[in-house]
């Protein structure tokens, strides 16, 4: 074993030229593997992040005869304890109203929160554009798009009327900008008590809202599924998948082309490497004639070529590795938006990085199981005789 | 001493088609310890026997037996292991590795046996180099040196291991009258001293007439056998 792997580093040495190109287009293959896996992957997750990042993965809504969820500290007590990839959960009772200014009026979804639990969803900090969260009875906060269709300020005093008729009258503490337009245009956020008081209602809600722990996104038909379980009946789960119908087949397609061209990206690493080791062993094989004359064993003889694929591997993997995280940050740094952020966050993960490394080891040492047989068929007195 | 080479009714053809028979019916014993010379012309066939002898090539029909034991019973890894420990081989051409230096090619035959070089090994690999004259030039890369030393170097190497029998082809085919003379001195003096072995095929009557026994080769039949 110990000279085969020595023989071959010699072997390896006394072509660098050879070597190097192979190493080369070993590390090329490498490269752009982890470059189109990792960009997919950041694609993914950075459209994910976009789609359901600020939003409810499962929301509990009443179940088919009921009106509202009532007694909801019992059903609270239940969500918490039901599953650990359960992240944070929030309260809301949301219901329409018409919003009303001078001689105008829109409808609008009064949602009440307690805005503590729903930060840890919306992010209402980060997403505040100007002003702070309502507090007091008779405050409300409203999205950037109703602000600029009635140009509001912060103080504006503003009118809502429920369908039953009530009106109050409440002050504007602030904006927020969840980047989707209707819902910029058409929120009213304020406290689950205001809610409760414009509305009528005692200790009522609307849902429950729920998100996951980040790594657990992907779960949450499961945990849906369990969580309806264990509420009952009088309560229905939805999630955020059941309603994303097209975004995840539209991942799943993304995931599999990325899967193909890296399939596609090993075969042509693996053929190269086959045939320049296949050329390696005619050029070698005097030497290879000479080494059994004096008594290698034909196991022996292979491993030669298994070290060499190896050791081929090894160093192109390495170099890809190191090319292909190059490649991925000048992409981030170059490729950018207006505002100097990246227009595709790649996504490096370690195990993929290494899982690429290693692939293209054992496929290097796969492409040099041919050339490793065909060393072992070679008969010495060919050489000898031959010359 | 006991016959450590036995060929019996050897016969070597090649090719299917067009059949060319190379050797007919050899039958030939070599003592062990004994200094023998194979003459005879070129197309003789007395390569092809040295090839046979040596485990590299087969007969078509007939025996091989070294030290008792029939080759043709033998796995191919037994049969590596005859090549590596039992027989050392002097080509006509060095057939050294030129990715190695000199000495590294001498250790090459033990190193395909061992796993790590003692320090033993390694000063006889450098005896052997002082006795055919090299130890200047061992750590030179193989392919770096002159026809003469390369040669010297393989006769090195084919003594590495001890073996009981070194079959040379030719061994001084390339070199000049002086070298040549020193080699025979070189081979005469290990297997006097170690008791080993040797078959030499050559062209030189001169050094053949210094061996022990003269077998000539004619059209691949044995013309003459000749013991002193």
């Amino acid at each position: 074993m110990r000279l085969g792997f020595h023989i071959a580093v010699r072997f390896l040495k006394s072509n660098v030229g050879q070597t190097i190109l192979i190493i080369m287009g070993i590390a090329i293959g490498v490269s752009v593997q982890i470059f189109i896996g990792s960009l997919i992957q950041g694609l993914q997750k950075s459209l994910i992040e976009k789609t359901i990042g600020d939003s409810a993965h499962i929301t509990i809504l009443p179940g088919e005869d009921e009106e509202e969820i009532e007694d909801y500290d019992v059903l609270y007590k239940k969500i918490l304890g039901a599953d650990e990839r359960i992240e944070s959960i929030s309260f809301a009772a949301d219901y329409p109203a018409f919003f009303e200014l001078d001689d105008e009026s829109k409808s609008v979804l009064v949602r009440g929160f307690d805005l503590k639990k729903a930060d840890k969803i919306y992010d209402f900090s980060q997403r505040m554009v100007e002003g702070e969260f309502p507090d007091d009875p008779d405050e409300v906060m409203v999205g950037v798009g109703l602000r600029d269709e009635f140009h509001l300020k912060k103080g504006d005093m503003i009118t809502l009327l429920t369908n039953s008729g009530n009106v109050d009258e409440f002050m504007i503490t602030g904006f927020f900008d969840l980047k989707v337009a209707s819902v910029n245009k058409t929120w009213v956020i304020t406290t689950l008590k205001v809610s409760e008081n414009l509305f009528g209602l005692d200790r009522t809600l609307t849902s429950i809202e729920i998100q996951l722990q980040e790594d657990h996104v992907f779960e949450a038909d499961e945990v849906s599924k369990k969580l309806a379980g264990i509420i009952g009946r009088k309560f229905k789960t939805e999630d955020w998948k059941g309603q994303n119908e097209q975004l995840l087949s539209g991942l799943q397609g993304q995931s599999i082309s990325s899967i193909m061209i890296q399939v596609f990206v090993l075969i042509s690493v693996v053929l190269g490497i086959a045939s320049v080791l296949a050329i390696t062993v005619i050029q070698k094989s005097r030497q290879i004639g000479i080494l059994k004359a004096m008594g290698i064993r034909n196991k022996s003889a292979s491993f030669i070529f298994i070290s060499e694929g190896l050791l081929l591997g090894i160093f192109g993997a390495i170099m890809g590795i190191a090319l292909g995280l190059g490649l991925a940050y000048s992409f981030t740094k170059f490729a950018v938006n207006a505002d100097g952020t990246p227009v595709v966050a790649l996504y490096i993960s370690n195990e993929f990085i290494l899982l690429s490394g290693l692939i293209a080891v054992a496929s290097s040492v796969a492409a040099a199981l041919i050339p490793a047989v065909r060393s072992s068929r070679l008969n010495p007195i060919d050489i000898i005789r031959n010359n | 001493m006991g016959t450590i080479m036995e060929l019996k009714n050897v016969n070597k053809i090649y090719g299917t088609q067009i059949q060319t028979q190379v050797l007919y019916d050899i039958s030939l014993n070599f003592e062990a310890g004994s200094f023998n010379s194979i003459i005879g012309q070129s197309g003789s066939g007395k390569s092809t026997l040295l090839n046979i002898m040596g485990t590299l090539d087969r007969p078509t029909t007939g025996d091989v037996l070294i030290k008792g034991v029939n080759v043709n019973e033998m796995t191919d890894n037994e049969l590596a292991d005859i090549r590596n420990i039992l027989i050392g081989f002097v080509f006509q051409f060095h057939y050294l590795l030129p990715e190695f230096t000199a000495i590294e090619n001498v250790l090459m035959p033990y190193r395909i046996r061992n796993q790590k070089v003692t320090k033993e090994v390694r000063s006889k690999a450098e005896e052997y180099m002082e006795l055919v004259g090299l130890s200047q030039v061992r750590n030179n890369p193989s392919s770096k040196m002159s026809g003469g030393q390369q040669q010297r170097t393989a006769i090195a190497r084919a003594l590495i291991n001890n073996p009981s029998l070194i079959l040379a082809d030719e061994p001084t085919g390339n070199l000049d009258s002086d070298s040549t003379e020193n080699i025979y001195e070189l081979m005469r003096d290990i297997n006097q001293k170690l008791g080993t072995t040797f078959i030499i095929i050559t062209h030189d009557r001169r050094i053949a007439e210094k061996a022990d026994r003269i077998v000539e080769i004619k059209d691949g039949r044995i013309n003459l056998d000749l013991t002193k």
